[in-house]
C-alpha cells in the first residue's frame, strides 16, 4: 500500500486496521476500517481510543463514505480518518468536505491535480466537516 | 430575479476552468470514456446518437432576455441553430462538439447560467412552478427557497455520489402545475394556522420504470428548518439506498420497500441530529434571496380588460391566457407544440423573438414549462392583443395549452442513445390527426404525454393519455395508457394491452377519445370520465 | 456483414470504420469479419475513436444498411428536420430507415 496522501501533523499510525465486526469484539484496537455497507454510528462509542478510521470505498461511485466521514466527524471524532480505495483527483475535495483528512488511492495521483483541486475553489455554499464557513456565513459576516 | 453576487459567479467561473482542464485530459488520453462520463455528466454532456448533448440548467425555469439570447447565440453558433426545452425546465443543444464545450460554459457563464448538476447521481436542476411569483393561487413565492435549495445542493460535498439522480420540486400553490409529486422530493409551501410559512414534504415519487407517487413524509416543517430537514432525507437515502441495481436505486424503491413510516422515522432520527449542527443559513440570507424576486413595478391604472373583438385572439385568450394575482395583468403562454412541430424545440430567432418580446412584455422575465411551453409571467392585459400579433407571426401562438395536441414528447429515438422508439414522429401524426382547432377545444383538457423508454421522460405514466415506445423484435411499438396525472390528482396511467405500431398507436387514441365522447357528461373532462367509468369502456372500443 | 461504428472523439460525430481510418459516412464502411474486438479496442486506445462497437448489417446497393433501426438513424440522422442529417435526405431515406 502506497504512503497515505496525509493533511494531519500528527505521526502516521502503525497498528493496522481491523473489521468493524473484530473491533466491536475486542477492545484493545486503536485502528478500524468501515466498508462501505457498515454503518458508521456503531463507531460512535468507542470514538476516544480510536487513532484511525479508514473508510473504505470500493468504487467512485459507491458515495457512502462521504455520509460515513460526515457522521464520524459530527459525533466528535478527531482521530485520522482515512478515505481508502477508488479515491480519484475529481473527488478528493468532496472528501476533505467531509472530514477526510488522509487518503489512500489504489492509483496514484499526481501531486500537482491534487494541489490544484484542493485549492480550486475559493468559497463553498454548505456548511461540512471541514470548518469552512459557508457562502451564507461570509454574506452576513 | 436572483442575481449572482462574486460568490456565485466565482464558483460559476472556476466550474468551468476545471471542467476545461477535465476536457483536456480527455482529448490527450490521460481519461479514459469510463473515467470521464461521470465528470462530463457532472456538466450536463452526454453522448447522444449523433453528436454530444449539453443540457443546460434553468433553475426553476425562471431566465431573462439577456440569457435567453445566450441560449439563442448557443443555438447559432456551436449547434444547428435550435433548442430543446425539456420536461426538466432545461435546455438541451443536440448537436454539440466536446472540444467546444468549455467555450460554450464560459459564455453562458457571463449570463450567470451554466449546466452544473444537470445530470449524473446528484442532486438535479430544481423545479418549480412556471407561474411562481404571478399565479392568483399562491401562498408564497416558492423561487426563493428553490434558489436556497440550489445553493445548498451545488457541489454539496456528502450528495455528489448518491445511489441515483434525485430531483427536487418547490411548490407553493394548491394547483399542482409542476408533478411535484413524481419528483424523489416534492415540497409544498403551506401556511399554519398561525400563519407561519413551512413545507409539506413528499419523499419518493418519480417516473421511470417503476413510477411512484411521492407519499407525505413531514405535513409542516417550519421554513427555517427546511434545509436541515431535506439535508436528513437525502443522509438516510445516501446510505440506505440501494446501490445493487441502478433500476432499483431511487429513492422511492427505498421508501417501498422499507415503507413511509419506517422510512419517516428515520428522517426524524437523523433530523434531532442535523438540527443540531446548524446547517440552516439565517434567515437575512432568505431575505436577500427574497429581495431579488420581489415583484415588478406593476402599473397599478393598467386596465382589468381584453378585448376580445378579435376572434383568433379571443380563442388564444381563453386557452393560454391565465389569471394573475396583480389586477390589470394576466399570464401567457407561448406554445412550442405548433401542429407537426417538435414538441418543446424551438429556432434560435424565435428565443430571440421570445427575449424580445419579454423585454418588452412582461418585466423582463420568461419562465420555462414541463410540459416543454414558455411563459411570459408579467404581460399587461392591454398588451395581450400586440404580443399575440407578434408570436402569430413567428409561429408561435398555437392556441393549444393543455388540448391534445400539447404533448409532452422526448427526444425518442432520433436524438437518445437510451431510446427504443421514436416520440417525435408520433406527436407529429397525432398532432395532425386533430389538428382540427375545432375538435381539439371539444375535447378538451387531454394531456398526452409520449416516451420513447421505460425511463420516462416523457411522462407518459402522468398523462391522461400515454404513449411508451418499446421495442419489439427490433421494430418500434407503442403501448397505450389512460388515466395518468400529474397535477394535484396525480395518478399513474394503466396501460390497456397489447401495443400497436406507428398507425395504429394514432388509431387507437382516436378511438380513446371518441369513447370519451360518446359517455361524458357535460363539462366532464377526459381524465374525470376515464376515472368515473374506468379503462374497461375503452379497452372495448381499442380492442374490441 | 460486420461493420465497426463509433463517435468522433473531439466532435461526437458518427463515425465508420472504412478499413484505413474512420468515416462520417456508411457508404465507406468495411466488413471487419471476425477482427472488431480487436479493431475497436486499438482504436479507443489510441484515441481515434470514442465508444466504439461492432454491429450487424448487410450489404446494399446504397452501401452497409445496419440491422438495428438505432444504428440506421445514427447513421441518417434524426428522421425529422430532413436538413439535420449528414446529406440531405433523399426521397428513399425514410423507407431504408424504417
Amino acid at each position: 500500500m502506497a504512503d497515505p496522501l496525509r493533511y494531519r501533523t500528527d505521526a502516521a499510525h502503525e497498528e493496522p486496521a481491523v473489521t468493524l465486526d473484530a473491533f466491536l469484539g475486542q477492545t484493545n484496537a486503536t485502528a478500524v476500517r468501515l466498508e462501505s455497507d457498515e454503518d458508521a454510528r456503531a463507531l460512535i462509542p468507542h470514538l476516544d481510543r480510536l487513532a484511525l478510521i479508514e473508510v473504505s470505498f470500493p468504487g467512485f461511485r459507491d458515495g457512502r463514505g462521504y455520509s460515513a466521514g460526515r457522521i464520524l466527524r459530527e459525533a466528535g471524532y478527531t482521530g485520522e480518518l482515512r478515505a481508502q480505495g477508488d479515491v480519484l483527483v475529481d473527488q478528493i475535495a468532496l472528501m476533505r468536505r467531509c472530514g477526510f483528512d488522509s487518503l489512500v488511492p489504489d492509483k496514484p495521483l499526481d501531486a500537482a491535480a491534487v494541489a490544484r483541486a484542493l485549492s480550486r475553489y475559493d468559497a463553498v455554499y454548505q456548511k461540512a466537516a471541514d470548518g469552512r464557513p459557508p457562502i451564507w456565513a461570509l454574506r452576513h459576516g | 430575479m436572483y442575481k449572482y453576487d462574486s460568490y456565485d459567479q466565482t464558483i460559476v467561473d472556476t466550474r468551468v476552468e476545471e471542467f476545461r482542464e477535465q476536457v483536456e485530459r480527455r482529448l490527450s488520453g490521460e481519461l479514459s470514456e469510463d473515467q470521464f462520463k461521470p465528470l462530463r455528466l457532472m456538466n450536463g454532456l452526454y453522448l447522444q446518437l449523433h453528436a454530444y448533448m449539453l443540457r443546460v440548467a434553468i433553475p426553476y425555469g425562471t431566465l431573462d432576455a439577456r440569457q435567453m439570447r445566450m441560449l439563442a447565440h448557443v443555438a447559432r453558433t456551436y449547434d444547428k441553430g435550435y433548442g430543446h426545452f425539456t420536461t426538466r425546465q432545461n435546455i438541451q443543444f443536440n448537436w454539440i462538439e466536446l472540444k467546444d464545450t468549455p467555450d460554450i460554459l464560459a459564455e453562458l457563464a457571463t449570463v450567470e447560467m451554466h449546466a452544473i448538476q444537470t445530470s449524473g447521481n446528484c442532486i438535479r436542476n430544481i423545479s418549480s412552478d412556471q407561474f411562481a411569483g404571478a399565479a392568483a393561487d399562491e401562498v408564497t413565492d416558492p423561487r426563493p427557497w428553490a434558489e436556497l435549495l440550489r445553493q445548498w445542493s451545488t457541489f454539496h460535498p456528502e450528495f455528489s455520489y448518491l445511489p441515483r439522480k434525485f430531483k427536487i420540486c418547490v411548490i407553493a400553490a394548491d394547483e399542482d402545475r409542476a408533478a411535484m409529486r413524481l419528483h424523489d422530493i416534492g415540497i409544498q409551501l403551506t401556511r399554519n394556522e398561525a400563519g407561519d410559512v413551512g413545507a409539506a414534504v413528499y419523499v419518493g415519487g418519480g417516473m421511470g420504470r417503476t413510477p411512484m407517487i411521492a407519499p407525505l413524509i413531514k405535513d409542516f416543517v417550519p421554513i427555517d428548518d427546511l434545509l436541515s430537514y431535506v439535508e436528513a432525507c437525502l443522509r438516510v437515502y445516501n446510505r440506505y439506498g440501494r446501490r445493487d441495481n441502478i433500476y432499483k436505486a431511487r429513492i422511492k424503491i427505498l421508501i417501498h420497500e422499507i415503507g413511509a413510516d419506517s422510512y419517516r422515522q428515520q428522517v426524524e432520527d437523523e433530523w434531532a441530529h442535523v438540527k443540531t449542527l446548524g446547517l440552516d443559513p439565517p434567515r437575512a440570507e432568505f431575505e436577500r434571496i427574497a429581495g431579488f424576486f420581489a415583484p415588478p413595478a406593476y402599473d397599478s391604472a393598467a386596465p382589468d380588460t381584453i378585448d376580445r373583438s378579435d376572434p383568433d385572439f379571443a380563442l388564444w385568450v381563453d386557452q393560454n391566457v391565465k389569471p394573475h394575482k396583480q389586477p390589470g395583468y394576466a399570464i401567457a403562454t407561448i406554445s412550442l407544440k405548433p401542429v407537426g412541430g417538435i414538441p418543446g424545440d424551438a429556432t434560435a430567432a424565435q428565443i430571440d423573438l421570445m427575449a424580445d418580446l419579454a423585454e418588452r412584455y412582461s418585466f423582463d422575465e420568461l419562465r420555462v414549462t414541463h410540459a416543454q411551453n414558455i411563459v411570459l409571467p408579467y404581460v399587461r392585459k392591454a398588451d395581450l392583443h400586440a404580443l399575440w400579433q407578434a408570436l402569430d407571426g413567428a409561429g408561435l401562438a398555437t392556441a393549444n395549452l393543455d388540448l391534445i395536441s400539447d404533448i409532452i414528447a422526448c427526444p425518442g429515438l432520433d436524438y437518445c442513445s437510451l431510446a427504443n422508439a421514436r416520440s417525435i414522429p408520433l406527436a407529429q401524426k397525432i398532432a395532425n390527426r386533430f389538428a382540427s382547432m375545432e375538435r381539439q377545444r371539444d375535447l378538451g383538457e387531454l394531456k398526452l404525454k409520449i416516451s420513447g423508454c421505460i425511463n420516462a421522460c416523457g411522462h407518459h405514466h402522468a398523462g391522461h393519455i400515454g404513449i411508451l415506445g418499446v421495442d419489439k423484435r427490433g421494430a418500434e411499438n407503442y403501448q397505450l395508457l389512460l388515466g395518468g396525472s400529474g397535477a394535484e390528482d396525480a395518478s399513474l396511467g394503466n396501460i390497456t394491452g397489447p401495443g400497436f405500431d406507428e398507425d395504429g398507436i394514432v388509431d387507437a387514441i382516436e378511438r380513446t377519445v371518441e369513447t370519451y365522447r360518446a359517455v361524458r357528461t357535460d363539462g366532464e373532462r377526459f381524465l374525470d370520465t376515464y376515472r368515473r367509468v374506468g379503462i374497461a369502456p375503452f379497452k372495448e372500443a381499442i380492442y374490441g | 456483414m460486420k461493420i465497426a461504428t463509433g463517435s468522433d472523439l473531439a466532435t461526437g460525430d458518427v463515425v465508420w470504420w472504412d478499413g484505413e481510418g474512420w468515416s462520417r459516412h456508411i457508404e465507406a464502411a468495411v466488413d471487419v469479419g471476425d477482427a472488431g474486438t480487436g479493431l475497436i479496442a486499438r482504436e479507443e486506445a489510441a484515441l481515434r475513436v470514442n465508444v466504439p462497437y461492432v454491429i450487424d448489417a448487410e450489404p446494399s446497393p446504397d452501401g452497409p444498411r445496419p440491422a438495428h433501426i438505432k444504428d440506421r438513424i445514427r447513421a441518417r440522422g434524426p428522421t425529422v428536420g430532413d436538413d439535420l442529417g449528414i446529406k440531405p435526405a433523399s426521397a428513399g431515406a425514410g423507407s431504408w430507415v424504417i
